[in-house]
């Protein structure tokens, strides 16, 4: 089957400028060389540390950034190339929600005009555009008569993530990308705003490319997860079998720093030390070999490649890779 | 011994020209030298708002504090501003949640703790330095000598943090105020942070008060967890019975609405609605309107705080008249 997106070799290089001559003077690898799919009417979840390319992988996936490298296909057909999707096509078949709820809407717009810009734009009758505004807040959960007027101060944190969600699938996506869309929330209604995201999914047949630095929610609503580091995929597979056994490392290292929930089974030590390192001149090699208590000379001279594996995950790391030149492999 | 920190019917309200906010509505508790209290809360549940009352960081014409709080035999709230100064520091420190704010930018770590201890130990200004590098290397700071000479923004989110506890324990204070120094942090490094304030916690022998929105964070650092809605404390218990056994209708639906451990795909068991306005609280119990138990008389009447064991207190009237079947959620499968 057809993956619904396919990314390959995306690259996103943000140079920084300064001097005499404004020349550039460092440059970040936000993301560098990352490939995957999304299947249709899964959930993919995207996890890493700040830094580590989670959001403007998804900025690029929008084409909110223009990509250095790389291509990204939508159903089969390229994006940005000629004859292929237009970005206004590609905003009807993907949306995205953002983590500040307040920032991403209009702050002088009623959340039902909001809603309903989406479609005027793309050519739908206004009469047409806010009665869809009126159906997608009742399906967000918020009665329409009472909060089709109303200004996005005038809603609590929870209640403006729902019109933003509203917001996005106004267009009918297919596709539709969370960057930490309930990171900003109190847990009591982070539960509630999953539910909603949980429900919308089966309703709307919907596939989510769902971003978040919280593990546990990561867990509970993908079906496989891609681990990021400084720019890189280090693992990426079945939500499962990574989140039970890791192989990578990172991944290792990342799922035991979570908080335990048993009082009589504490973390006593921290799995690594230090922060992860600035993307500005990243590591050679393998960028995680400089928190990584098993790099060796050959995990500085080769970037490790993603391996695919038998049950279906691929992990970036010598030690898992036959003939690498690691004493582990 | 009694406790270092003790505090009696705590009440905080902020005057705005629109509206009066009651941010913290009675509470009391007492905290022993050398243990630590986690508060749990949601954000407007006025945990923070506690925290900076115990520190008498309010400010004093917006805010009005009534009620009784004794650290370590002093009485906070009725002390002059120069009072203040000399028991902050030396008896009782704070941490931030943001160190970038919390740090003076345009003076280096090294000289801001050194002027500290100066300020409050009176020591001559290299002896000063020669404790500012001692504590930088108590935080397991890496190459501590270089990092006196540091400006905050020079250092990483983690760095900071680590900082900011250093200058925090300069003048060894009896009591520690914690408010979500972690929040901001990356998994990795928040539990690098956790596990260093744990170990000062124990090798300084420090009362702590630490509050977070996180479970995970409180179950790693407290040894008792009081769990704050609307400006009360509603159950308050030694941290693995609050956790097991969650008394109280809000501490059930909170651990039961994080995701750990839920079925993948299913739905959650979500507490309904949202936290009350705190400008026009209800005269019963604050909870009532989210609680599937609750009856006419949730809604009329304030529920006393009542003992379920000698150490655990739970604010709900229903489970004091045992007409709750206590829940005993699963205990989270931890990831290892």
């Amino acid at each position: 089957m057809r993956p619904l997106l396919a990314v390959d070799g995306l690259t996103k290089h943000f140079p920084l400028r300064g001097g005499l001559l404004n020349r550039t003077q460092a440059v970040v690898h936000a993301v560098d060389d990352v490939s995957f799919q999304v299947e249709a009417g899964e959930t993919l979840g995207i996890v890493g540390e700040s830094g580590c390319g989670k959001s403007t992988t998804a900025r690029l996936l929008m084409h909110l950034v223009p990509l250095d490298r790389g291509t990204i296909a939508f159903d089969g057909k390229a994006i940005g190339a000629r004859e292929a999707l237009s970005r206004r096509g590609l905003h009807r078949q993907m949306q995205m929600v953002f983590q500040d709820s307040y920032a991403s809407l209009n702050p002088r717009l009623p959340v039902a005009t909001s809603i309903a810009f989406g479609p005027l734009v793309h050519g739908l009758a206004k009469s047409a555009a806010l009665s869809r505004a009126r159906d997608l807040l009742d399906a967000v959960g918020l009665d329409p008569l009472l909060f089709a007027n109303r200004y996005p101060h005038e809603l609590s944190g929870g209640q403006r993530q729902r019109i933003n969600v509203a917001r996005a699938l106004a267009l009918e996506p297919r596709l539709v990308i969370l960057d930490e869309a309930v990171s900003a929330l109190d847990k009591s209604i982070e539960a509630q705003v999953l539910n909603l995201l949980i429900d919308l999914k089966g309703r709307f047949d919907l596939t989510y490319v769902f971003i978040s630095h919280d593990l546990n929610v990561v867990r509970f609503i993908s079906n496989r997860v891609m681990v990021m580091y400084l720019g890189k995929v280090v693992e990426i597979g079945p939500v499962d079998p990574i989140y039970r056994k890791p192989k990578h490392p990172y991944t290792r290292a990342l799922l035991s720093a979570m908080p335990s929930m048993d009082p009589s089974r504490r973390t006593m030590e921290a799995p690594l030390s230090g922060d992860p390192p600035n993307p500005i001149n990243p590591p050679s090699g393998c960028r995680f070999r400089t928190r990584c208590a098993f790099a060796e000379a050959v995990c500085a001279e080769v970037v490790p490649a993603l391996a695919m594996d038998d049950d279906g995950r691929a992990v970036a790391c010598h030690m898992l890779t036959p003939g690498s030149g690691h004493s582990r492999a | 011994m009694p406790p270092i920190v003790s505090v009696e019917d705590l009440r905080v309200r902020f005057t705005t020209p629109d509206a009066v906010v009651h941010a913290v509505n009675g509470v009391s508790f007492e905290l022993d030298a050398g243990r630590v209290l986690g508060i749990l809360g949601e954000s407007g549940s006025g945990k923070s708002v506690t925290l900076r009352a115990l520190i008498g960081l309010l400010p004093p014409r917006r805010s009005h504090v009534e009620g009784r709080i004794s650290v370590a035999g002093h009485d906070i709230v009725n002390m002059s501003d120069a009072e203040l100064r000399e028991v902050r520091g030396t008896k009782i420190a704070m941490i931030f949640q943001e160190p970038m704010t919390a740090l003076d930018p345009v003076f280096t770590i090294g000289q801001q703790i050194a002027e500290t201890i100066v300020r409050h130990e009176g020591v001559p200004r290299d002896a000063a330095n020669r404790r500012a590098l001692e504590l930088l290397e108590m935080v397991q700071i890496p190459s501590a000598a270089r990092r006196l000479k540091s400006y905050p923004h020079e250092m990483s989110g983690g760095m900071r943090q680590r900082a900011m506890i250093a200058l925090a324990l300069s003048c060894s204070p009896a009591v520690l105020l914690a408010d979500e120094p972690t929040t901001a942090l990356d998994v990795t490094v928040q539990i690098q942070i956790i596990v260093l304030l744990r170990q000062l916690q124990q090798e300084l022998g420090m009362a702590v008060v630490f509050v977070t929105h996180d479970v995970g964070v409180a179950v790693e650092v407290a040894d008792r967890i009081a769990v704050m809605y609307a400006g009360r404390f509603v159950e308050t218990g030694p941290t693995d019975s609050v956790i097991r056994s969650p008394s109280h209708p809000y501490t059930a639906g909170l651990l039961a609405s994080t995701v750990l451990g839920a079925a993948q795909g299913t739905r959650l068991e979500a507490i309904p609605g949202a936290p009350p306005d705190m400008t026009a609280l209800p005269p019963g119990c604050s909870f009532a309107q989210r609680c599937r138990f609750a009856d006419k008389r949730c809604i009329r009447d304030l529920p006393p705080e009542v003992a379920l064991a000698s150490d655990h207190m739970v604010r709900c009237l229903r489970v004091a008249a045992g007409e709750i079947p206590l829940a005993r959620p699963k205990v989270a499968e931890t990831v290892r």
